[in-house]
């Protein structure tokens, strides 16, 4: 087995482990660390698929950005005791049956279809590229994404602030 | 001018249609107006069939001109007009017999709140009557056989403040549907096999025609039709409580015309019955025993119009026996006579009633021979032509019936008939000594009716006289010649003249020991007999018979439909709606509100969708489960 | 062993599948926010491997990434919004308690 592949299954390892703790974790904090812990481990796969730049971004946003807004979600609805906030519905082993039938379609859609696999070289740096494709080929794209974080932060305040105290 | 009329002999109902039309919207307010307007009407129509007859005397052929009425791909219906001889002398003896009544009412109906409308029923009458006569085709006929069945109705119940009349107008009516209905499914097969309901059409198809079987009941469906109308029996029932009618109405319609509409319609289609000779036998048999049937109960009733209304029906079923033994000639011959003689008859009862202030029991009246000279005398000549005695008109028509049973070999029939000869003799005399030649009661202040009343009698009583002279077998060219079917025949035998001369002479014998003399008890012989005389004077408890199926059978059978409806029916669309109910009760329960199962039925429907897609269509979707490639 | 484009395609399943879990059978809101979050991951990673696997010089999968993580990013904050607003009045994150969509 070459570097390569003991990586891939170590850093599989890590993400399902975690996701299920997210999952399985009594404690909505420990949830929230638990959460942090499998952006990290994608971060990492992304390392290994070659895409530098996405595997930062996915730090900076993921980890430093959503996982706080969660920790900060957690926090302002917290309870005196929050050793069972992270409790699972009755419904449960309902839920878990459809999810492992959805599994094992997905993994037969994987696995008896014939991807067309194109073995080139990556380039080594991808910031510039990336770059260069987000203004001029996608440029479209980039300023609506912009435009629809400005949207979103200025939904989430008005939601916040609530209707009578607008100015 | 009588090849003219020929061509258009739809001129002749046309003329009381008119009549009818200007009474009904213009001249109600005017009765003197609306009656002449009838009568002169009737009079134009009469005059065109006497040219009618003129011509066809001169020139025997069948006329027929017709129109197409209505025509589809698979069917097409026509309407027109068909003159022969035998239509020739239905229009004469109709025309005659409307106008004669027409006048006579003038007198009998005079005062009533009603006269308008009186008369304008009769011109529809008429109207129906003449068309149902110049009818070239099946569905014609049937239209005026309705419309004719409509007119008795509408006359019966003239009166209809009086319960009586109108149950007898209804009775009347639902009797002929009964027999209406099977002639319908009749033509219907007759459209139905043979793509035309035209009578020369037919004539020419049906001979060839082999399935015996299906033609047999087609047959007897047809001949529903006569049972209903012409009062055979079982379907005899309303004609006597049609007497409730006035006696006008009675005359003509029930009578003379209306109810020889079935006589006329088998010998209109003679050609589909002699097809079935078994059909021709049950027609013989039934006529025989309406004969002797209507004759027995005649013998013991005491209302005067009842006496005429079972001679009717009896001599009714003379004229069909006479068609089942192959007669034609003598049926149709003994139509005419019969219309001559039996409206005088019942023109005479209505005077005898008019002048006695609507008494009809017999035993109330007694000594009107003094009083009402010409309304005697004219009843007694109906009588003895009724009874049949020579040389009136009823001899030689009762006579070719006769002739044709012996000589056809229906022996039985012929006894039957001349014992119904007998039994007619002996009623009618018996009305005529007990009504007129018995002793006058102090009460009754009879007077002779007006003119306008008697010049009717005098003139159906000459006719009663010499109205049989046309058929005397002894002539080269006589009514046989005319009208005939087949071969004609001309033959007769003195043997059944005297014999049947013989027999009504021996009624009226008897009558007179009876009813005259007083030499025979009656009342003796109604006590010897009294389980007969019971029997016979509840006319058979035919009608007792009829309201208990009508309440056991028919009303059981609504209830039945009645529960089918209710729980059935009504219950299948209730449980529609239950269904609905009952099916949004327990669905309501799938809207929990809770976001994660509509999540999780996402879910499912997604997996669902996609193993469908990939297995019922491999070009779309997901190329798995070895669908696609 | 050599790792294909199934391994990762593999991965990125079980990973939407344990996401897909949390949201479903989660009673916590915040929870489900989470699982969302690793369901929109899982894709992410689905992107970049297609694009590994197939044409790695296009990096058109990694700008489509980006986009994604932006998206989410987007998402995140709308959704803890709503959850905020909806406690000021239920004062319970329990999702269970958010029952009005039966009427």
């Amino acid at each position: 087995m070459s570097i390569s592949a003991i990586v891939f299954w170590v850093i599989a390892a890590v993400i399902l482990g975690s996701a299920i703790s997210v999952v399985t974790a009594q404690n909505l904090v420990h949830a929230a660390f638990f959460m942090v812990l499998t952006f990290f481990g994608v971060s990492g796969l992304y390392v290994l698929l070659e895409a530098d730049f996405l595997a930062v971004v996915q730090i900076l946003i993921y980890v430093g950005a959503i996982a706080v807004l969660m920790v900060f979600g957690v926090m302002l609805t917290q309870k005196k005791d929050m050793a069972q906030t992270n409790a699972s519905s009755s419904h449960k082993w309902l839920a878990g049956g459809i999810v492992t039938l959805l599994m094992v379609v997905l993994a037969y859609a994987v696995t008896r279809t014939p991807w067309q696999i194109i073995d080139k070289a990556a380039p080594l740096s991808t910031v510039g590229p990336i770059g260069d494709l987000l203004l001029n080929q996608f440029v479209i794209p980039f300023e609506a994404v912009g435009i629809l974080l400005l949207v979103a932060v200025l939904g989430a305040i008005i939601l916040t602030k609530g209707e009578r105290n607008l100015p | 001018m009588t090849q003219f009329v020929i061509d258009n002999a739809w001129l002749i109902p046309l003329m009381p249609a008119l009549a009818f039309v200007m009474i009904v919207f213009f001249l109600r307010k005017a009765p003197q107006i609306s009656a002449g307007f009838s009568i002169a009407c009737i009079f134009i129509s009469f005059t065109m069939a006497l040219s009618v007859v003129a011509g066809i005397l001169g020139n025997p052929i069948t006329t027929e001109h017709s129109l197409s009425w209505f025509s589809m791909q698979s069917i097409s219906l026509e309407m027109g007009i068909l003159i022969d001889p035998i239509s020739a002398m239905m229009l004469f003896v109709v025309t005659l017999i409307a106008l004669m009544v027409q006048v006579y009412s003038l007198g009998y109906m005079e005062n009533d709140p009603g006269y308008s409308t009186y008369f304008a029923y009769q011109s529809l009458f008429a109207m129906s009557m003449l068309g149902l006569v110049v009818a070239n085709n099946f569905l014609q006929m049937y239209v005026f056989w309705e419309l004719v069945g409509l007119c008795s109705y509408l006359l019966i119940g003239f009166w209809f403040f009086k319960p009586s009349a109108r149950e007898a107008a209804k009775k009347a009516f639902i009797t002929n549907r009964v027999g209406d209905f099977g002639f319908l499914l009749g033509i219907l097969f007759l459209q139905v096999l043979f793509g035309t309901l035209n009578f020369t059409g037919l004539a020419k198809i049906i001979p060839t025609y082999a399935n015996m079987g299906l033609m047999t009941i087609v047959a007897l469906l047809i001949f529903t039709g006569p049972v209903g109308k012409s009062g055979q029996f079982p379907l005899h029932v309303w004609l006597p409580d049609a007497m409730e009618g006035p006696t006008p109405v009675s005359a003509l319609i029930h009578a003379a015309t209306m109810v020889v509409a079935g006589v006329y319609l088998i010998a209109r289609a003679y050609f589909l019955f002699a097809a079935v000779p078994n059909v021709l036998v049950v027609i013989a048999y039934l006529g025989g025993f309406t004969a002797i049937f209507a004759a027995s109960i005649a013998i013991v009733q005491n209302d005067i119009k009842r006496i005429l209304a079972y001679s009717t029906l009896s001599q009714l079923g003379y004229m069909i026996m006479a068609l089942g033994v192959g007669g034609l000639t003598a049926s149709m011959f003994h139509l005419m006579t019969h219309a001559f003689f039996k409206a005088l008859l019942f023109l005479g009862a209505g005077s005898v009633i008019h002048a006695l202030h609507n008494k009809q029991n017999i035993w109330e009246m007694g000594g009107l021979a003094k009083k009402m000279p010409i309304t005697t005398n004219t009843f007694v000549i109906g009588s003895l032509a009724l009874a049949g005695i020579f040389p009136l008109a009823g001899f030689w028509s009762k006579d070719e019936i006769l002739l044709s049973a012996q000589i056809n070999g229906y022996t039985g029939l012929y006894l039957v008939g001349t014992l119904v000869a007998f039994l007619t003799a002996f009623y009618m005399f018996r009305l005529v000594f007990v009504a007129f030649y018995g002793p006058a009661k102090p009460e009754n202040h009879p007077h002779e009716s007006p003119a306008v009343m008697t010049v009717p009698l005098i003139i159906l009583g000459c006719l009663s006289v010499v109205g049989g002279l046309v058929g005397m077998p002894w002539l080269h060219t006589n009514f046989g010649s005319y009208v005939h079917f087949g071969a004609a025949h001309h033959g007769y035998s003195m043997a059944v003249m005297i014999t049947s001369t013989g027999v009504a002479l021996a009624g009226i014998y008897l009558a007179y020991l009876m009813y005259y003399k007083k030499v025979i008890s009656a009342e003796a012989m109604a006590n010897r007999f009294r389980p007969i005389y019971t029997l016979l004077y509840n006319k058979y408890y035919i009608d007792e018979i009829y309201q208990w199926f009508i309440d056991r059978v028919v009303n059981g059978f609504g209830r039945l439909v009645y529960w089918f409806d209710i729980y059935i029916v009504d219950g299948i669309v209730d449980g529609l709606g239950g269904i609905t109910k009952w099916s949004g009760h327990y669905l309501r329960y799938l809207q929990t509100g809770q976001t994660q199962h509509y999540g999780m039925v996402l879910v499912a429907a997604v997996i669902i969708i996609s193993l469908i897609l990939s297995f019922y269509d491999p070009s779309i979707g997901i190329s798995t489960w070895g669908g696609g490639n | 062993m050599i790792i294909t484009l199934n391994h990762y395609l593999l991965l990125a399943a079980m990973l939407f599948c344990i996401g897909l879990y949390a949201a479903l059978a989660k009673q916590n809101a915040i929870s489900i926010l989470m699982g969302i979050e690793l369901m929109l991951n899982a894709c992410i990673i689905n992107l970049v491997a297609f694009n590994r696997f197939m044409d790695p010089s296009m990096l058109v999968g990694q700008v489509f990434g980006v986009f994604v993580i932006a998206l989410a990013a987007a998402e995140v904050v709308v959704g803890l919004a709503l959850v905020l607003t909806v406690y000021r009045d239920l004062l319970s994150v329990n999702i269970e308690d958010f029952n009005w969509l039966k009427w």
